[in-house]
């Protein structure tokens, strides 16, 4: 330190700290902004959505066309339709992963799903909803349902799902696997006992993370299945739903008295959110912990 | 241990059964890429029997239901899916790359590990609900600013997706630069760079594939967001001339117009016709993100 000072009477010298001390000046101020925007954000939606959530809020159905009651119905359609998701995109998605990390070369076909992977995951969700209507509401009949949007939200969750699954299996130090194989056991054995209770957690993870995103797409669900209204609940997977993002595009811009349904709106918009942080958070901290039982 | 005697052929058959079963789910996602393909190529063919192709790529003239004669062309949407991206990109890139280098370089270990996991949860915020902050905050913001009537504009979508693509831009610049091995950090230190000068010089250039694939995951990200400009741009028709202006952009008017639109009609096939587009436009993207960060993995090994 006291050698630098010697040398600050260099100019050039002196030009360099101060170019530093303003470059990082600008890289850190650049992050609070970021970070400043996402919170004045949540804080917006927060402070403005508190006020319409009441228990009616939460439990009732929409009344006197949308400008009162509750959203009930939407809440139940979105968790509905991200079960099915769910029951798509997790067992699959941790097959793929399994496949890859466990059992797959370093092939042509192996780079080929890599690369399928990262391009499904690039593809924009209006697309997976063009999709969904081709394949499962026309080609398979599911009409517009809960079942064909669920399995267009599946499809568009895999990619997340499979990358998310095989980090998990990264995880696992190989020296688990040699262990078991060098006991004798078959692949499929030293997967089971040595490899999977050790990356479930982490799968189950990165799936939750997922499936928040899942829960919050509309784009895919619009021609699917979601309903602009419905006063009832979904009975069976061939009907439509209400869901919570569907719902907020609504209420927010196709509605008949856009100042009325304001507060109903934010109200959602608050509901969607707290979903979605609950569910990062809880993820976050897990995956904290688990990391933190690797290291120990 | 009890498990090596059980081995033999029903063991075998187990092994391979699991074994295919796992493969098969790793085919399904070529499966599924194809399957998008060869079904929207499948329903925006028969639009062709009554569009003339080089109508749809040139003129800019988008309106299917007009009572004389319909017209598709898909250049105004083109134009404005761009408009807002580029939009975006200019306010996100740098600012991104900029958070990238202040996580890897500047953040002390501790601040990072809360920064990070807060700009995920950025990336997890629906983006209908951007859409929503588009039009109660920032619309009227721009409103108020430029002394407009309303704020649903090319900005107004721009500044949106630049929230949105900046979860992206950020982790992916971020593990380019955390890459960049150790040793070239070093070597500039010991020849008296100092730390913004090593950043700058060494570590970004080093870092750039990665940081360039970044920009183009960007890129792709915001060309294929639907609810967020659907709600923000206001959705006009016409050509753009600026980004004070209301645009629509492919994704948007395929949202608008899907919901409305009787099915097997040249306007319903026209609409698949643009999603194939959109589709085609954001593989080509995102492959070649794939390929340059490829190229860097293998330059770094």
């Amino acid at each position: 330190m006291s050698r630098s000072i010697k040398k600050s009477k260099n100019n050039k010298f002196e030009k360099s700290v101060l170019l530093q001390w303003v470059g990082f000046f600008l890289v850190r101020l650049a992050t609070y902004a970021v970070l400043f925007i996402l919170i004045y954000f949540l804080y917006d939606i927060a402070s403005k959505g508190y006020k319409s959530i009441s228990w009616e809020f939460l439990t009732e159905a929409p009344r006197k066309g949308m400008t009162q009651g509750g959203i009930l119905p939407a809440i139940v359609g979105t968790f509905l339709v991200t079960m099915i998701t769910a029951i798509v995109a997790v067992p699959l998605g941790m097959a793929a992963a399994i496949y890859l990390n466990e059992y797959a070369g370093a092939g042509r076909l192996t780079r080929l799903i890599r690369l399928s992977i990262r391009n499904l995951a690039g593809v924009p969700s209006i697309v997976y909803g063009l999709f969904g209507v081709i394949l499962f509401v026309n080609i398979l009949k599911f009409g517009t349902s809960v079942l064909s949007a669920g399995l267009t939200l599946g499809l568009l969750t895999l990619p997340w799902t499979i990358t998310a699954s095989e980090e998990a299996l990264k995880s696992v130090p190989d020296a688990y696997r040699e262990g078991a194989l060098a006991l004798g056991a078959t692949k499929w054995q030293m997967i089971r006992t040595n490899v999977l209770p050790y990356s479930i957690p982490g799968m189950l993870t990165g799936a939750v993370l997922g499936l928040a995103r899942a829960a919050g797409e509309t784009a895919p669900i619009m021609f699917t299945g979601a309903a602009f209204y419905l006063p009832y609940l979904p009975r069976s997977l061939k009907d439509q739903f209400m869901a919570l993002p569907y719902h907020l595009y609504i209420m927010a811009t196709q509605h008949h008295a856009i100042d009325k349904a304001r507060a109903i709106a934010y109200g959602t918009a608050l509901v969607l959110i707290v979903f979605i942080v609950i569910f990062n958070l809880g993820a976050i901290i897990i995956r904290a912990r688990l990391r933190n039982k690797w290291r120990n | 241990m009890h498990s090596v005697k059980k081995k033999g052929f029903g063991s075998n058959l187990k092994e391979s059964f699991f074994k295919n079963l796992f493969k098969i789910s790793g085919l399904l996602t070529i499966l599924t890429l194809l399957g998008i393909f060869a079904l929207l190529l499948y329903s925006a063919v028969p639009a062709f029997k009554e569009i003339d192709l080089k109508e749809f790529f040139t003129s800019t003239r988008w309106d299917p239901t007009s009572p004389e004669e319909p017209e598709y062309g898909l250049l105004s949407m083109l134009v404005s899916s761009l408009l807002v991206t580029a939009g975006a990109l200019f306010i996100a890139f740098p600012v991104g790359v900029a958070v990238a280098a202040y996580l890897s370089d500047v953040a002390r270990p501790k601040t990072r590990e809360i920064f990070k996991p807060v700009i995920e949860l950025l990336a997890a915020v629906p983006s209908v609900v951007v859409g929503f902050i588009g039009i109660t905050l920032i619309g009227p913001l721009i409103a108020r600013v430029f002394k407009m009537s309303h704020g649903l504009t090319a900005l107004n979508g721009s500044i949106l997706l630049a929230i949105m693509a900046l979860p992206t831009i950020i982790s992916i610049s971020e593990d380019a630069l955390r890459a960049v091995p150790q040793s070239y950090t070093e070597a500039s230190l010991a020849v008296g760079a100092n730390h913004w000068q090593t950043l700058i010089r060494v570590k970004i250039p080093a870092a750039r594939s990665g940081i360039i694939a970044a920009f183009m995951l960007g890129m792709g990200r915001a060309i294929g967001e639907t609810m967020t400009v659907l709600m923000a741009t206001g959705n006009a028709r016409s050509f753009p001339h600026g980004f004070l202006q209301s645009v629509r952009t492919l994704t948007a008017n395929i949202a608008i117009e899907l919901g409305e639109v009787p099915y097997f009609t040249t306007h319903y096939y026209a609409l698949f016709a643009l999603g194939l587009v959109l589709f085609l436009l954001t593989f080509i993207i995102n492959l070649t993100a794939d390929l340059i960060m490829e190229k860097q993995k293998r330059k770094l090994l």
